[in-house]
């Protein structure tokens, strides 16, 4: 276990160098820190010097992947590819265009996007399970069929509409919470609680049905009908048997995203106006700040990997038979 | 010299590859007619009343992209020294179809079938008073005299007109599609068990049509006397904008799988055929492509090709080709971008089918990779690729909505889902509301994407190996 542990974290290594060549090819190589430079300060009449000492202030004023000029490890140390992406490792992202510290500024974001992401997963994970499980319970009938179709109908759905609409009737018609907004501490549920529940039933439609799938898969095979042979009620067999027997796909798609969850929604916080990572990264995006970008991406990729790792060990707790070596 | 032409043909890089997909379905299709075992899970699409239907309203669609697709400059009357001068502004013939809706602008804001402005504005009588109060609208219900009296009555009876001519044109349209293929049937075998069942995809796809003709009917015939959706905020027809709105959804949703495919198709039978270090070099590079999150990949893809654009007007000769070239690195991104999921998804089947006795076989007679892998597994993995592009179709569209939100989207001047979305959220916050234009976007929206989606599914119930069925 522990062994297979360290293999996979120096597994995850080639895969975010790789991520880092990659957001460094499309920064610096398809646009040169020139371009960045004209980008900022207005396109037109920008004097070379102003460019230049742009690109002094914010680093980028060196060679991209070698320096010649340099000795020694300098050669090497003493270049944007170096400074801007391999100093992410150590979480150090350096500064904003505006000159705040891009790993400070992620550390106090994280709580605010956490405080709304982890109560819509866990809810949503409650809910779509027991909505699947009713649908896979009444399989067949007039319910099952009704079930499916407003999965299907939610699904179609945008989720700026769920957004915008909720928005609407809960905040401006009901007048039930505010619109936007986020506090600290107690007060901060009735800003939550909005989200939250706009979060949860704009998933409803996808999860229910893909869950409805995994039951009805499950439900096929031949422990079950064994279960049914020894008098088992059929509730019994769904929620002790199937359920139970469907952890391994159900881990597989929700384990992952767990570690995503520090991420926050892009569009839920901007649109509630809640301090946490993903209007960070909305806000970094429209205003074309690429350094904060890159260090999202970053960011995102290692959560992604230590996902990855998350779910072959969950998949140990559920199942016996499987081990890590 | 050029010959004086009325309009010269203008081929945008999206409409290319429109064009490039309409031919390779036709060719497809042409190809499936041929063999009865590929023929097989489509006659299974056609027996299934949901699958009928949604493909009639997503043709509607596909119709409207199409006219939406072919554009040209129209010539100027006045010519430079017996040269024809082309406009300058590139329209297609949907524009010139629906030429009244463009042309018919108002100030600003008026409500679905208004006759008044949303705004008050200072209006001089003929006896010199000034009067703050609504404006009647230039077009809207403009035939009116006494707008009390007659309103509701005018709507109602061209409402009633409309819908009357729509469903009389839809009983014509089913009467002639039904001799044509009551004559087709005759030359066929009888009625297999399939008529008997309780599912009649016929019956339904005539009610859907009839529904559909009298729907269309009433919305067109109402829209030549009234703004049917209401205007925005510089006065355009929302209707209009909404049916341009529709060639970019469908070209993101297509254009992008067809971006897509062939990564996914070779990098996934090449990793599981070939195995060794080709499936370590491509599965080394969709776990990284993977593990950014799409959005952010998205964007920073978007940002750079903004930056590119805005380093190179000279590129461009008009400013819709340089929204087209946008909209098409927008399917570029998006297609660089997604195709690891179905990548993977080839990779495990190809790994399954390699193993299977007719293709040891074929090694074992020393038939090359090439060949093997064209004869024997691409068209094994078909079914999985069409699942996918179908399934893909809906949520890009859904996507595009997103995207433009963010500001990696389209070209503002490109009208799309998203861009009128993004316009008309702050509206929400007028008093009195402003709401149309949302309902509208996302009314379409819906309509699109849930077509698709019941399609999509029908598709995959048609194809799916795994399901066991008594035929």
């Amino acid at each position: 276990m522990i062994a297979y542990l360290i293999r996979r974290i120096l597994y995850a290594f080639p895969i975010l160098i790789g991520v880092n060549l990659l957001t460094f090819f499309l920064f610096f190589v398809v646009n040169t820190p020139d371009d960045m430079a004209r980008m900022q300060l207005g396109m037109k009449r920008v004097t070379p010097e102003a460019i230049e000492k742009w690109k002094q202030q914010n680093g980028y004023d060196k060679p991209l992947m070698l320096n010649v000029q340099a000795a020694g490890v300098g050669k090497i140390s003493d270049t944007v590819f170096f400074e801007k992406s391999i100093r992410m490792f150590v979480f150090d992202f350096g500064f904003s265009n505006d000159g705040r510290n891009i790993a400070r500024e992620i550390e106090t974001r994280m709580l605010p996007s956490l405080v709304i992401a982890l109560p819509t997963f866990v809810v949503g994970l409650l809910l779509y399970i027991t909505f699947a499980l009713l649908m896979t319970l009444f399989r067949g009938t007039v319910l099952d069929i009704l079930g499916v179709a407003t999965c299907v109908f939610l699904m179609s759905i945008s989720g700026l509409f769920y957004i915008i609409g909720g928005q609407f009737l809960a905040g401006k018609l009901w007048h039930w919470v505010p619109i936007s907004g986020y506090a600290g501490g107690v007060d901060s549920l009735k800003f939550i609680l909005l989200p939250v529940l706009i979060g949860v039933v704009g998933g409803l439609g996808a999860s229910g049905r893909w869950y409805r799938t995994i039951f009805l898969e499950e439900i096929g095979k031949d422990y079950v009908r064994t279960a049914r042979a020894k008098g088992l009620s059929e509730l019994r067999v769904l929620f002790g048997h199937v359920l139970k027997n469907a952890m391994i796909p159900i881990l597989t798609g929700v384990v992952v995203v767990i570690p995503a969850l520090f991420m926050g929604s892009l569009l839920t916080e901007s649109f509630f106006g809640i301090p946490g990572l993903g209007s960070y990264t909305i806000d970094a995006i429209q205003a074309q700040d690429f350094g904060v970008v890159r260090a999202m991406v970053f960011l995102g990729s290692v959560l992604y990997i230590v996902g990855l790792v998350l779910t072959d060990i969950s998949y140990t707790l559920v199942d016996p038979r499987v081990r890590l070596q | 010299m050029m010959p004086f032409m009325p309009f010269m043909p203008v081929v945008l890089w999206t409409d290319a590859l429109i064009f490039l997909l309409a031919a390779m379905i036709l060719a497809g299709a042409w190809h499936i007619k041929k063999w009865p075992h590929l023929m097989l899970p489509w006659q299974r699409v056609a027996r299934s009343s949901i699958g009928m239907v949604s493909l009639l309203v997503l043709s509607l669609f596909v119709w409207v992209g199409l006219l939406d697709t072919l554009h040209y400059r129209a010539a100027l009357p006045e010519k430079n020294n017996g040269q024809t001068v082309y406009s300058a502004e590139v329209v297609s013939v949907l524009d010139t179809l629906a030429n009244g809706l463009k042309t018919r602008t108002e100030k600003t804001y008026s409500a679905p079938l208004a006759v008044y402005l949303y705004a008050k504005e200072s209006m001089e009588k003929p006896d010199g008073k000034v009067l703050r109060d609504y404006p009647r609208l230039r077009f809207g219900g403009a035939h009116l005299v006494n707008i009390e009296r007659d309103w509701l009555g005018d709507v109602v009876q061209k409402t009633v007109l409309g819908a009357a001519a729509g469903l009389l044109f839809g009983l014509m349209l089913a009467g002639v599609v039904w001799k044509i293929f009551t004559r087709l049937q005759t030359q066929k075998q009888p009625p297999t068990l399939s008529s008997t069942r309780k599912d009649n995809p016929s019956l339904a796809l005539l009610i859907a049509t009839l529904v559909l003709a009298t729907f269309i009917g009433a919305v067109a015939y109402l829209s030549s006397f009234y703004h049917v959706l209401g205007t925005d905020k510089v006065g355009q027809d929302v209707l209009y904008l909404s049916l341009k709105s529709i060639r970019t959804g469908l070209v993101i949703g297509t254009i992008t799988t067809l971006v897509m495919l062939p990564f996914a198709l070779l990098l996934g039978i090449a990793a599981g055929y070939f195995r060794g270090w080709v499936d370590d070099v491509i599965q080394y590079i969709y776990t990284v492509l993977s593990s950014i999150p799409g959005v952010l990949l998205i964007a920073a893809a978007v940002l750079m090709m903004q930056v590119v654009i805005e380093m190179h007007p000279e590129w461009f000769d008009t400013s819709a080709a340089r929204a087209d070239v946008r909209l098409f690195a927008l399917c570029l991104i998006l297609g660089v971008t997604s195709w690891t999921g179905l990548c993977r998804l080839l990779r495990g089947e190809t790994l399954k089918l390699r193993e299977m006795e007719y293709i040891q076989a074929a090694q074992a007679f020393g038939v090359s990779s090439t060949r093997i892998i064209t004869r024997h597994i691409v068209p094994n993995v078909m079914h999985i690729v069409l699942i996918a592009v179908v399934m893909e179709f809906s949520s890009l569209v859904l996507a595009e909505a997103v995207l433009s939100y963010v500001g990696v989207g389209v070209d503002p001047s490109t009208m799309s889902f998203g861009t009128l979305i993004n316009a008309a959220r702050l509206e929400l916050g007028r008093e009195p509301m402003v709401w149309w234009t949302l309902v509208a976007a996302f009314g379409f929206m819906l309509t699109l994407v849930l077509a698709a989606n019941l399609f999509a599914d029908v598709v995959r119930d048609a194809f799916d190996p795994r399901l066991n069925r008594t035929e």
